[in-house]
């Protein structure tokens, strides 16, 4: 890490003068954020370095069964060209290793993930584009109603800490978020799809209707969509829930909290400026955070809903062990945890004043 | 006001002109365990304008206590259960009682005429928010014609006031050293002119120097701001020197009261005199130490009779019976003790049954 | 002392059903055969998918099996998993965060980069390829990779408590008088961290009896073992919900959901134990400062 060594150390006590202070905290602040795209570069490369390896260290020759598993469904020989490709991703056992490494490097950099086996000879790059927006729609959603519910809710409780609201609340919030989400989803399903007839049993869309721009084929997807959304929703939403309790029970309890009382500011003022701004920090960074496990997140969602998304290719890549889309999906999940990390850090850097001057 | 709150009052403590603060029978408990814990009992003192009232103690005698319930900032399980709160504008206006007023109508008091200084500087101000702000909202809270510019060159000029650089006003608390966010939490306290200033303990966060350096710019600004203080402190040898008089509590009780230069030269209650031999004066060659044995009594089974008389050196019969009331000493009308050991000409049989 | 926060309700009912969860794994499958007298492999050919009855209190699977049979059974295999998983995370934990902790400086980037990296790799799809590529799996392994992918988030906070206890003044004293650095870690930081070392345990232990279930879900599991996992993946695979077949999949995941539920009560009421801000907020403590409230102001104490 690169930006780690390079790092100067801030010094916050040094008082000289209102613009030099500025001056280095402005740059203290970029340092952070260098330090952590730093990291977070060298998170990526090892991610694609683990992609390279893991095939190879595994027992057999994954690159033998993929060139099988081809020939086997397109029921043709796998040319030069291709097996080129495929050694390239899984393994050329009679290669240099060092340069098979450069090799998948320079097929990564062109965003070349291989071609899948299953629906050969779809590029896996298409596969992905193909259901990354269906992930992203459900998940998306999802996550920002369970945060802003889950976090609504847990402000209320921790205010309202030790009543009956919060007695209830929280407690049935404990069990709810320690329910295994694809159970509860199965038991959604069975509820609402299965006895009650309220909303389809799997799929994303109507296969009767044209996709495209058209209404009825956008209420389909919404109809679809809706009881996948909702179990998603109710599984998140505790988890923000309880960790907004507990941040405002302690926050209100601190003495910043107390003094902005005794200044006899309004209860109004001294809840949003003072509680809620300091009980929100954690929870606008997990939100962050969650946002990177949108494409990655639903993988049991989509596989109990068999809705279209990036998680259900991936779960039947895995059935099919199709390693190419297998690999690639866990390339762009990694690149997206990644990059909401990132994200997470700079909303802190933004939100609280002292990680700025911490380096 | 009702009738057992008129007989809790102390006897002979009129509200004379020139008080800022009456305390009356305050008791405050709290709602842990199966029976509720008394942490205050019966406090009365009174403070007056301009004046610094020490009140010492060791950890757990309820000086805490004492000051969220003063300033209404307590929290279940703490509740006042008895006792008035008398505060005495400057207008002259009757004195309201601080302790019965609703939340709305106590704003309009709080930081105008009371403020506080915590005891962490660093918890006390909000880390998020810039100092000015922090200075900015209050000014303008309670004064609404208030421009956001004039509040934070106001802000600017309170921290001047206690010697920090008006161009500190944009920092965050965490970039000020420790000294100086203790300095900028009093500028804090006095930024709506209040005539009483309530202090918890805020110099046992900060190193020796800089507690010497707060206390002198203390009695400055009083001088200058003419406000009262109520100082609330472990340390009674840093009260000798800072206040005008002493309060010494016990397990939530009030045992002594006197001007500092007679609580130094003449301690009377047995607790009294051994704080005062458990630390060492500060002007003076050190002399061998003493402490009280024992430890303070658990709040939740208080023993019966005077709460000091497991640990008392002086105890006679009757100390683990009869409940000492505060009472005026004979010489001096400045001096309260509570003790059987000084029995008062009013009170000739000495205690209330408990 | 000790023994305080055995005081909480939260505490002591989360620790009951971890109690009962734990005696089910020692002595439910002698249970299931001796006193209920039910195989809960055999197939009974005569009852396929049989809603509950007396016969069957919990009813039979598609194959015949019972489920109930099934259920507790399933409770050792979990409950294993969950404890090699936790011994093998907690164990890496241990190794990588206390050295960091304790001997700061280079090593202490080294192994902090590592945690790191192990805490923002997305472990769910990194472990569904490995085991994508390793096909058979037995519980073992499964066991292994979900300690082995699981242990970043107690290094952290492992690190940060050997960090602060390493810098206390006894750690100090004898780091200058030259006692050996293994010496130290063992008999003087580490004893200090038991207590965190045993809660991290314990949730490593719940998460890892729901990551099984997770995986098996996936169909990442081992076949020829009955585990609460593996009931719900194969009540999947032969569409038992839109058969209607309720009582196969239901029963399990109760069992899962009963178990992290008891993880999150001791958790917090530890934590109200430990906070006193969060032991304030404890509704006996709001509901008594009420009731005292409303004598106070009956009395005349605070009303004007």
């Amino acid at each position: 890490m690169s930006a780690a060594t390079t790092a100067v150390e801030p010094s916050p006590a040094v008082d000289k003068g209102g613009r030099a202070r500025t001056a280095a905290r402005s740059a203290s602040r970029w340092t952070f954020l260098a330090r952590r795209t730093g990291f977070y570069l060298a998170a990526a490369w090892a991610a694609i370095t683990l992609n390279f390896f893991l095939p190879r260290l595994m027992p057999g020759d994954p690159s033998a069964a993929v060139v099988a598993q081809l020939q086997q469904v397109s029921g043709q020989q796998v040319d030069q060209h291709q097996l080129a490709a495929i050694q390239r991703l899984f393994g050329d056992p009679s290669a240099n290793i060092g340069q098979q490494y450069l090799d998948y490097l320079r097929q990564l950099a062109n965003f070349d993930l291989g071609t899948s086996v299953t629906y050969f000879p779809t590029p896996v790059g298409d596969l992905l584009w193909q259901g990354l927006p269906w992930t992203l729609l459900l998940v998306g959603t999802t996550t920002v109603i369970a945060f802003v519910l889950g976090t609504g809710l847990g402000a209320v409780a921790g205010w309202r800490a030790g009543t009956r609201f919060d007695t209830i609340v929280s407690p049935l919030t404990t069990f709810v978020s320690a329910i295994p989400y694809f159970w509860m989803a199965l038991l959604g399903l069975w509820v609402f799809s299965f006895l009650l007839g309220w909303f389809p049993l799997s799929g994303g869309y109507d296969p009767d209707l044209a996709i495209g721009p058209n209404l009825p084929f956008l209420l389909s997807v919404l109809q679809y969509g809706a009881l996948p959304a909702a179990t998603i929703v109710f599984s998140a939403f505790g988890g923000w829930l309880l960790g907004m309790r507990n941040m405002t029970v302690t926050t209100v309890r601190e003495d910043y909290v107390l003094l902005a009382h005794a200044k006899g500011l309004s209860t109004r003022r001294v809840l949003l400026r003072y509680a809620a701004r300091n009980a929100l920090l954690p929870n606008f960074t997990g939100f962050a955070l969650a946002l990177g496990h949108v494409v990655g997140g639903a993988l049991l969602t989509e596989i109990v809903f068999s809705y279209p998304g990036i998680g259900y290719l991936m779960y039947s890549a895995l059935q099919q062990r199709d390693y190419p889309v297998m690999q690639g999906v866990f390339f762009m999940i990694t690149l997206t945890v990644l990059l909401a990390n990132l994200l997470a850090d700079t909303v802190y850097v933004l939100l609280d004043p002292r990680i700025r001057d911490q380096g | 006001m009702t009738a057992p709150t008129e007989q809790r009052r102390p006897p002979g403590a009129p509200a004379a002109a020139g008080t800022v603060l009456d305390v009356r029978g305050l008791t405050v408990e709290y709602a842990t365990g199966q029976s509720p814990v008394r942490a205050c009992v019966d406090v009365s003192f009174t403070l007056r304008r301009g004046e610094i009232l020490g009140v010492a103690g060791e950890s757990g005698s309820g000086k805490s206590t004492l000051i969220t319930a003063l300033t209404r900032l307590q929290r279940p399980p703490a509740v006042t259960t008895a006792g008035q709160i008398l505060f005495h504008g400057r207008d002259g206006a009757p004195p309201v009682d601080l302790a019965a007023l609703d939340a709305k109508r106590l704003r309009r008091y709080r930081w105008t005429s009371l403020s506080i200084v915590m005891q962490s500087a660093m918890d006390a101000l909000n880390p998020v928010m810039r100092l000015g702000a922090q200075f900015a909202d209050v000014l303008r809270a309670h004064d609404r014609t208030l421009t956001r510019k004039l509040a934070w060159a106001r802000a600017a000029e309170l921290l001047t006031l206690v010697g920090i650089s008006a161009d500190r006003v944009r920092d965050y608390p965490h970039q000020l050293s420790g000294g100086m966010r203790q300095r900028a939490a009093i500028a804090l306290a006095l930024a709506c002119g209040p005539e009483l200033v309530v202090m918890d303990e805020p110099t046992t966060a900060v190193d020796v120097v800089m507690q010497r350096q707060i206390l002198a710019q203390v009695l400055r600004l009083r001088a200058e701001l003419d406000f009262a203080v109520v100082f609330v402190t472990h340390d009674l040898s840093l009260l000798l020197e800072l206040a005008d008089r002493i309060a010494i509590m016990y397990a939530g009780r009030i045992v002594e009261v006197g001007s500092s230069a007679a609580l130094y030269a003449d301690p009377q209650h047995p607790y009294t005199r051994g704080l005062r031999a458990s630390f060492p004066p500060l002007r003076a060659p050190l002399t061998t130490l003493t402490g009280i044995p024992g430890s303070p009594p658990d709040l939740r089974d208080p023993p019966p009779g005077c709460p000091f008389h497991p640990r008392c050196a002086l105890r006679t019969s009757g100390c683990d019976t009869h409940l000492p009331p505060l009472v005026r000493a004979a010489a001096d009308p400045d001096r309260q003790v509570a003790c059987l050991l000084h029995p008062s000409p009013q009170d000739p049989t000495g205690g209330e049954q408990r | 002392m000790r023994l305080e926060f055995l005081r909480s309700w939260k505490v002591i009912t989360g620790l009951a059903l971890l109690a009962f969860f734990a005696l089910l794994a020692l002595f439910g499958p002698w249970f299931v055969r001796h006193v209920l007298g039910i195989d809960p492999l055999a197939n009974d050919i005569s009852a396929i998918a049989q809603p509950p009855s007396g016969a069957h209190l919990l009813g039979t699977n598609q194959f015949g099996q019972d489920v109930l049979g099934q259920v507790i059974e399933g409770t050792r295999a979990s409950m294993s998993v969950g404890l090699l998983a936790a011994t093998i995370g907690t164990a890496l934990a241990v190794l990588v965060g206390v050295p960091a902790g304790y001997f700061g400086g280079r090593i202490d980037t080294a192994l902090n980069f590592v945690t790191n990296l192990f805490l923002v790799m997305p472990v769910l799809p990194l472990i569904l390829i490995v085991a994508g590529y390793l096909r058979g799996t037995g519980l073992w392994v499964i066991a292994l990779v979900i300690g082995v992918f699981g242990w970043s988030g107690a290094a952290r906070t492992l690190r940060a408590q050997a960090l602060s206890v390493s810098s206390r003044d006894f750690v100090r004293a004898m780091r200058m008088v030259g006692e050996r650095s293994h010496r130290l870690i063992f008999f003087e930081v580490l004893p200090h961290l038991t207590g965190l070392i045993a809660s991290m345990f314990l949730h490593a232990m719940i998460g890892a009896v729901l990551a099984e279930a997770g995986l098996a879900f996936l169909g990442i599991s081992d076949a020829s073992v009955v585990s609460w996992g593996t009931m719900i993946q194969s009540a999947q695979d032969q569409s038992a919900v839109l058969r209607g077949l309720w009582w196969w999949f239901v029963p399990p995941g109760l069992c899962i959901a009963l178990i992290g539920t008891a993880a999150s009560l001791v958790n917090f009421g530890m934590d109200e134990l430990a906070n006193p801000k969060l032991r304030a907020a404890r509704s006996t403590t709001v509901r008594r400062a009420r009731r005292l409230q409303r004598t106070a102001r009956l009395n005349g104490g605070e009303a004007s």
